[in-house]
C-alpha cells in the first residue's frame, strides 16, 4: 500500500532495491571471518578512522555544534549540522582520539552525561527542523567514574534511547569501531543501524565480561568469542541491518575508502527514509527493537514476525538466491 | 556440657544479624515486618512474591505471562551453558526468571505490575524480563492503567549479549509510547539496581521513589573505583545520596510504599478523568 503510494520501490530482478548493492546483509556473503578477538582488536585501532575523520570525508560544510545547554561542552560527543550530498542533516558521534594526549581530552571516547545531553539537544533539533539525522557510534562505554555518576550518567543514557525511540524523523546508525553497551545505546535506536565490518558491538567489554563469568580478565578473547560481538554475528542476530564493506586490511588502513564506502551507505539509506512517512517509521522503528528476545512460552501461538517494511528490506547475497 | 560443639546461641535457620545495628533478629519477625530491621529500619532484600503481597490489594494481583522462560539467542557458555544456568535458578527459584509480571489494584487504582527478584541471577535482565516489561506496557497502554515497575538488577544478562542490551530498546521505545499517551509510569528502586536496568527503564518514571539505603549506580563498585584509582566515599550511589543529586523524587520506607504508590496513582487517575484540564 505504502509502496503504491510513494510509487518508489523500483526494484531489481531478484526483488531488491540497487541502491543497497554495496552493503553485505548476509554474513554467508563474506569470503572469511575475522575471528571475534581480531574483531575486537580492529575496532580499537588507534589508527581506525574515528567520528570527525569520517564526517569531514562523508559531509560537506560540516559545522560543530558545542554543549549541553547546561554543564559543559564534552569533547567525547560531537555533533553537528552538515551536508550530504547537498541535503542538511544532523549528525552526532562518539569521538575517540588518534593518539594518547588527544584520547586524554577526548576522554578516550567515555562520553559524560552532558556528552548524552548534548546528544539529546541535538536529536530534538533534528526533529524540529525536519532534518534526518545520522550518528556514528564508536565508544568503550559511556565514562563510569563517580562524577558521572553524581550527574545521572545511567539518567542521561535512558533519556537518549528514550528520545531517539520516539524522534520524529529519520534516524541511520553506523557503529564504526566499538559499540560498548547502554553508552553506544544512546545513539543507536534507529530505523536502519549499520556497521563497518569490523566493528562490534556488546553489552559488556570482553574484558569486563571474562573478569565477571571467568574470573579472570585474561580470559577476554574467549568471552569475545563467547559473546558474539564482532560484524557478522551481529548481522545473523538482527542487531544490525547491514555491514559496510572495509577496505582490505581494514578502515585503518584507508580512511578515503572507508569513509566513501559509508557515503554511499548514507546516501542510499536516507533516500529510501525520506520518502516514509513519519508515523510509519515510528512504527517500524518500534517493531524492530520489539522483536528481539528469545523465549519459551507454552501454549503460546506464535505469531511469524512482521514483514519487514520495504525501506527495511535490504538485498540478500547473490549465492543465495540462486538457490 | 561436656562434649561436642556448643549449640549455636542463634542458628542461622531462626535468626539474621543486622548488618547496619548488629541486632540479633528473630526470622519470623523480620518476615512479618517484610524484611526490615525492627531496631535500625536497615532494608533487607525482599523477594518478589513478597514484595507483590506488600504492595497489592489483597487478593487482587492476576499475575500475567507466567510461562515465560528464556531461551538461548548466542548458544553461549563460561563454566556451564546458559540453559543450565537458567534451568539452575529456576529449580532453587521456583520462578521462571528474574520478574513476575500481573494486573492488580493499587489503593483501589487498576495498574500494571512488574516485580523483578535479585535472588534469581542477580535479577539481571534478558529477553524475559524485556518481554514482560514491554508487555505490560502495552497492556497499560491499551487499558490506560498505571505501569508500576519494581526494579532489583545488576543489569544486563551477560549470557543474552547484544539481545540483552536491545531489550533496554526495546523496554525504553514501549515506555516512549505511554509516554505520549499520558499513561503514568512510576519506577520504584530497590536495592541493588545498576547498570542497564538504571540505564533504561528505572530512570525514567514520571515519579522516580527508591528505598531507604538501595545502592543504585551506573557502574560497579569495583569498575568505578578502578576507574578513578580510589576509594569512594561512604554512602556513594546509595538512595540518600541520588535524592540529594536530584534523580530521585523521594525515598520511601518500605511499610508506606504501598499508600504512597496509591496515592500518586490516585491523584494522577482524579486529573487525567477532570475535564476541566483538557478543554
Amino acid at each position: 500500500m505504502l509502496d503504491r503510494i510513494v510509487g518508489a520501490k523500483k526494484v531489481d530482478a531478484n526483488g531488491h532495491l540497487p541502491m543497497d548493492a554495496d552493503l553485505i546483509t548476509d554474513s554467508t556473503q563474506l569470503a572469511s571471518r575475522a575471528s571475534a578477538w581480531e574483531a575486537v582488536q580492529a575496532a580499537r585501532n588507534i589508527k581506525r578512522p574515528h567520528t570527525l575523520d569520517v564526517i569531514t570525508r562523508v559531509f560537506d560544510r560540516f559545522q560543530e555544534l558545542h554543549g549541553d545547554r547546561g554543564f559543559r561542552d564534552d569533547p567525547a560527543i560531537v555533533g553537528g549540522l552538515a551536508e550530504l550530498d547537498g541535503r542538511p542533516v544532523v549528525v552526532v558521534g562518539e569521538q575517540k582520539g588518534a593518539s594518547t594526549e588527544e584520547n586524554i581530552q577526548r576522554n578516550f571516547g567515555m562520553p559524560h552525561p552532558e556528552g548524552y545531553r548534548k546528544a539529546i539537544r541535538l536529536y530534538r533539533l533534528a526533529e524540529k527542523f525536519h532534518l534526518p539525522l545520522i550518528t556514528f557510534v564508536d565508544t568503550p562505554g559511556a565514562y563510569p567514574g563517580p562524577e558521572g555518576e553524581e550527574r545521572g550518567q545511567a539518567e542521561a543514557i535512558a533519556k537518549a534511547i528514550f528520545t531517539m525511540a520516539r524522534l520524529e524523523t529519520p534516524i541511520v546508525v553506523v557503529i564504526l569501531g566499538e559499540g560498548g553497551s547502554g553508552g553506544a545505546l544512546a545513539l543507536a535506536i534507529g530505523d536502519v543501524v549499520l556497521a563497518l565490518q569490523n566493528a562490534i558491538y556488546s553489552v559488556i567489554s570482553p574484558e569486563g565480561s571474562a573478569a565477571i563469568l571467568w574470573r579472570s580478565p585474561a580470559e577476554a578473547e574467549r568471552a569475545a568469542k563467547a559473546m558474539r560481538l564482532a560484524g557478522p554475528d551481529l548481522l545473523d542476530l538482527g542487531v544490525v541491518d547491514a555491514l559496510i564493506p572495509e577496505p582490505a586490511g581494514g578502515a585503518h588502513t584507508d580512511h578515503e575508502a572507508t569513509a566513501k564506502s559509508v557515503k554511499t551507505a548514507l546516501v542510499a539509506q536516507l533516500a529510501k527514509l525520506e520518502r516514509v512517512a513519519v508515523a510509519d517509521l515510528l512504527s517500524s522503528r518500534y517493531e524492530r527493537f520489539r522483536a528481539f528476545g528469545t523465549i519459551t512460552e507454552p501454549g503460546a501461538v506464535v505469531a511469524p514476525p512482521p514483514a519487514r517494511p520495504w525501506w527495511r528490506r535490504l538485498p540478500k547475497m547473490p549465492g543465495r538466491d540462486q538457490k | 556440657m561436656p562434649f561436642g560443639r556448643k549449640p549455636k546461641e542463634f542458628p542461622d535457620h531462626l535468626w539474621t544479624k543486622c548488618p547496619n545495628c548488629g541486632e540479633m533478629l528473630f526470622n519470623k519477625q523480620l518476615a512479618r515486618n517484610h524484611n526490615v530491621c525492627t531496631k535500625c529500619e536497615h532494608h533487607f532484600r525482599l523477594g518478589a512474591r513478597e514484595r507483590i503481597e506488600l504492595l497489592v490489594d489483597k487478593g487482587t494481583f492476576a499475575e500475567q505471562d507466567a510461562g515465560l522462560s528464556s531461551g538461548d539467542p548466542l548458544t553461549f557458555t563460561d563454566s556451564k551453558p546458559y540453559p543450565e544456568r537458567v534451568s539452575a535458578a529456576q529449580a532453587k527459584s521456583g520462578e521462571k526468571d528474574a520478574a513476575i509480571a500481573g494486573s492488580a489494584q493499587i489503593g483501589g487504582n487498576p495498574a500494571e505490575l512488574v516485580v523483578m527478584d535479585f535472588e534469581f541471577m542477580g535479577g539481571s535482565m534478558g529477553s524475559v524480563v524485556g518481554e514482560k516489561i514491554t508487555r505490560a506496557a502495552e497492556r497499560a497502554l491499551a487499558l490506560r492503567h498505571a505501569l508500576v515497575v519494581v526494579s532489583a538488577s545488576g543489569g544486563a544478562r551477560m549470557q543474552e549479549g547484544t539481545i540483552a542490551l536491545m531489550q533496554m530498546g526495546k523496554i525504553v521505545s514501549a515506555l516512549a509510547r505511554l509516554d505520549e499517551a499520558g499513561v503514568p509510569f512510576v519506577s520504584v528502586i530497590t536495592d541493588p539496581t545498576t547498570g542497564g536496568v538504571l540505564a533504561s527503564y528505572a530512570s525514567l518514571g514520571d515519579l522516580i521513589v527508591a528505598e531507604p539505603g538501595a545502592l543504585i549506580r551506573f557502574s560497579g563498585e569495583r569498575v568505578t573505583s578502578g576507574t578513578v584509582g580510589e576509594k569512594l566515599p561512604v554512602g556513594f550511589g546509595r538512595s540518600e545520596f541520588l535524592l540529594e543529586k536530584g534523580f530521585l523524587d523521594q525515598i520511601v520506607p518500605r511499610a508506606q510504599l504501598r499508600d504512597r504508590i496509591a496515592f500518586f496513582l490516585t491523584a494522577f487517575r482524579a486529573a487525567s478523568q477532570d475535564m476541566r484540564w483538557s478543554l
